[in-house]
């Protein structure tokens, strides 16, 4: 195990070299950040003035250098825009972020699950025919346009939720969460489900797949047959073999999530950390777009780890070895 | 197609009431930009700037048509041509309950060329000037040459105290640190991404605002800002979209100001290369650059249909432009009109400049970064295409944009033609003129956004005597005659000028500014 953990750091260290290096030269070539960031009412001489100030005059390899040095250190350098350390900035606003994803998660789970099961069990019915057909929905409905028609109707027609932002939040542990009160609730609840349609929809079609095959499997006739009830067939026999590939897809998706979440901020002016990445790029802040980019490979590789040791839980059969190949 | 179906939204939402007024005296404000920090000093970038200006004034402010007004100095004059001398208002308190004295102006001048890191500094604003403390409460500015516009300048930036001036960091702003502003209002919070929030100053000097406290929302997406409006999260919103104006005007809930900006919207050309690179003949061999040719220009401008491009695609938010900025403003000419569109005068001027057959043409603008102007690229290229020149165009991200069209690969602008706006901070002509068409010349800061090239030898001296000549009356006259040597000489071709657009819940009232500021103090019930 310790082994098995040991080499998937080493790949993502390889993968975060090789995105940093892409990353970095690739701003580099989409334009000069200074143009972005001066007001342009300044000359020429302030212009200097700031690729100076910002290290900008230097060669790109000199300042790729400059760089990596100080990124072994532990130090990721300091946004263009903000003058803050890049990954202070980061870290300041992945709780709003993280918490997003997670409620998504939950909602794609809670929501999708129940639907999609009992659309597997009785393929024929009226409601599992209309689930499907809203699943579809959930799948090819553009995020931008669901997103402001959830505002439209309930936070504008209803009056129900607030239209935008994260009200006011609750300082645990020094990590801000709105999770732990009513109004953060309220707050959270559009973007959320906005994140999660798309999910709920993959879960409901991934559940319903899975529960139409289980069922004819021969360890549920059987478990049938020796009259076990319903709802134990279901819950434990059906719903353990079909997670495995629902996690698995969950896993992955949560990265996703995280590393994608930036429509969804954008609309609902959600102040998480895709809002910054989206200001960033605009802006060609460098150092926050990279050091944006060696945060979320951690972040997939530390959900993929997640993600295997889960499996053997979930299997007794699978064993955290890899395949030497 | 968000947009038809956003407007579809807005059309049903615009039926239903809004729901009730919030707290008796909490103003919350949907914001179109984010400041990049809270560091007065930090960053030339308006949404800093109109945010300072809550809590560290300046010795001179502006008004809402950005003319000059005293601030924490009470009156100046100038002395000699050299020489400027600011009497500072006695009786001021910063927060931390210090005086307001004139050590506390030397100071921010000094922290001014010092901060670290600035991405666009305020050090240009007092480049040459030497400060002398007459006594506490009178400053005396020296300058190298006449300098007419060194109260314009002073109004740009906010002073902080002596005690923050020589111990704060930009961090340090920004978690609050600083209590050395002298403002109506004072900074309780600052999430970046999020909000910025403000607390009335109950021992402030001037006029007290009408709101205990302010917040400030980032609401960067022009359609949720509109949204936000709707649901009653906000309470004014700035930069309202010029597609959602007629619904938000015919909400019965809603106010809607407008006011003229100070930016313009125009076209910059290659006025420097004999043989231009997105320019060649219709058969596509290469031909002497026409953009030369005063004609040439000539017959472009009066081929821009404007009141087509204000009702159509700014849908009436914005004005057809003559000159760098709108005829109110100081130092405009109050003679030049808008190019009327006169499609069959403009084929004449270009057969009679030799081109009865017009050429081929590539046109290239940002995508994003003004008001609706993808949508004006392509409707000019459509324009130019039926005076018979065929028009090509391209949109580029901002990013990338600016960066080729400021310095291409061999250091020149690399386009012929572009589309580019002009804001100008300082609400006068003098910037706009020098920075858009003085001759480029780094040693005389001359010509810093010139991305045509434009030289005339003319302009830059009759330029150079206004930027001399410290009275004010005299000064606006030379400088209307240099924005008519520019213009007559088509040295750029303006389109038209934004208008900047509020909407608040009925009842409270927004004073509409020309520098797109939306300032607490401005808002009243």
């Amino acid at each position: 195990m310790l082994a098995f953990i040991l080499r998937r750091l080493g790949q993502a260290m390889l993968v975060i070299g090789a995105m940093v290096v892409i990353v970095f030269f690739g701003v580099n070539v989409i334009g000069d950040p200074v143009y972005m960031l001066i007001s342009p009412e300044m000359d020429q001489n302030a212009v200097e003035a700031t690729k100076v100030a910002l290290g900008l005059d230097k060669p790109i390899w000199e300042q790729f250098i400059y760089f990596v040095t100080g990124a072994v250190q532990g130090d990721l350098g300091r946004s263009f825009v903000h003058g803050e350390p890049a990954i202070k900035l980061i870290l300041s606003r992945m709780p709003a972020t993280m918490e997003l994803a997670l409620v998504a998660l939950l909602m794609a789970v809670v929501i999708g699950l129940p639907l999609g099961v009992y659309a597997g069990l009785k393929p024929e019915s009226r409601l599992a025919k209309a689930i499907m057909a809203i699943s579809i929905l959930g799948f090819s409905l553009p995020t931008f346009w669901v997103g402001l028609m959830l505002i439209m109707f309930f936070s504008v027609m209803l009056g129900w939720l607030p239209a935008t932002g994260r009200g006011d939040v609750v300082r645990v542990l020094g990590i801000e969460t709105s999770l732990l009160s009513w109004q953060g609730w309220t707050f959270i609840a559009l973007p959320a489900l906005n994140l999660a349609l798309l999910k709920i929809s993959l879960v409901i079609r991934l559940a319903r797949a899975g529960t139409r095959e289980a069922a004819l499997m021969d360890y549920v006739k059987f478990a049938r047959a020796k009259g076990l009830a319903q709802s134990r067939i279901v819950g434990v026999h059906i719903m353990k073999n079909i997670m495995i590939p629902i996690v698995t897809v969950l896993g992955l998706e949560f990265g996703s999530l995280v590393a994608f979440s930036v429509v969804t901020e954008t609309i609902f002016a959600w102040p998480g950390m895709g809002k910054l990445l989206l200001e960033a790029i605009q802006r060609l802040d460098r150092p926050v777009i990279v050091a944006y980019v060696m945060v979320v490979v951690v972040l997939f590789v530390v959900i993929n780890l997640v993600v295997d040791v889960l499996y053997s839980i979930l299997d007794p059969r699978v064993r955290l070895t890899e395949a030497k190949a | 197609m968000t947009t038809s179906l956003r407007q579809l939204a807005l059309a049903a939402a615009t039926t239903f009431a809004l729901i009730g007024a919030t707290g008796a005296q909490e103003l919350k404000v949907g914001l179109s930009a984010e400041p990049s920090s809270i560091d007065p000093h930090y960053h030339n970038l308006s949404p800093n700037n109109m945010l300072s200006e809550h809590v560290f004034e300046g010795l001179v402010n502006q008004d809402k048509m950005q003319a000059l007004e005293p601030g924490l100095a009470e009156s100046w004059k100038a002395i000699d041509d050299t020489t400027w001398e600011f009497k500072l208002r006695r009786g001021v308190k910063f927060f931390d309950g210090s005086d307001f004295t004139a050590d506390d102006v030397i100071a921010t001048f000094k922290r001014l060329p010092a901060v670290p890191r600035s991405p666009s500094s305020f050090a240009p604003f007092i480049a040459g000037l030497t400060t002398e403390k007459v006594d506490s409460h009178t400053v005396r500015i020296k300058t190298a040459a006449p300098a007419p516009l060194v109260p314009t300048n002073l109004s740009t930036f906010g002073i902080v105290s002596k005690a923050c001036a020589e111990t704060m960091s930009t961090e340090d702003f920004n978690a609050l640190k600083c209590q050395g502003g002298t403002g109506p209002f004072r900074y309780t919070e600052f999430k970046p991404g999020d909000r910025v929030v403000m607390e009335r100053n109950n021992t402030y000097w001037g006029r007290k605002p009408d709101w205990e406290k302010v917040s400030f929302r980032f609401l960067t997406a022009a359609p949720t800002r509109v949204a936000a409006m709707l649901a009653g999260d906000v309470d004014v919103i700035e930069g309202v979209p010029p597609s959602d104006m007629a619904r938000l005007k015919a909400n019965a809930n809603l106010s809607v100001v407008e006011e003229l900006s100070n930016r313009v919207i125009y076209f910059h050309m290659d006025h420097f290369r004999e043989t231009s690179p997105f320019i060649t003949a219709k058969d596509g061999s290469p031909i002497k650059n026409p953009l030369r040719d005063v004609r040439v220009r000539q017959a472009l401008s009066m081929a821009i249909n404007r009141p087509a491009i204000v009702e159509r695609i700014m849908e009436g938010a914005a004005v057809p432009a003559e000159q760098v900025l709108p005829a109110s403003f100081f130092g405009t000419s109050k003679t030049l009109k808008p190019t009327a569109f006169d499609l069959a005068g403009a084929r004449k001027l270009l057969a009679d400049a030799g081109y009865p057959n017009g050429f081929k043409l590539k046109m290239h603008g940002p995508n994003g970064r003004y008001t609706n102007d993808t949508k004006i690229i392509e409707a000019v290229a459509q324009m130019f295409t039926r005076l018979g020149i065929d028009t090509e165009l391209e949109t580029i991200p901002p990013a990338n944009f600016f960066t080729r069209a400021s310095q291409g690969a061999n250091g020149e602008p690399e386009f012929s033609f572009i589309l580019v706006g002009w804001g100008a901070g300082t609400g006068e002509t003098s910037g706009s003129l020098l920075a858009l068409l003085g001759t480029v010349d780094r040693a005389k800061g001359s010509g810093g956004a010139n991305r045509g090239r434009y030289s005339n030898k003319v302009f830059d001296d009759k330029l150079a005597e206004a930027l001399r000549t410290v009275d004010d009356a005299r000064r606006a006259v030379l400088l209307a005659e240099v924005s008519e040597i520019g213009m007559k000489d088509v040295g750029i071709i303006p389109s038209h000028y934004q208008t900047n657009v509020w909407a608040s819940k009925k009842g409270i009232k927004v004073t509409a500014r020309a520098d797109e500021y939306t300032l607490a103090m401005g808002i009243s019930r």
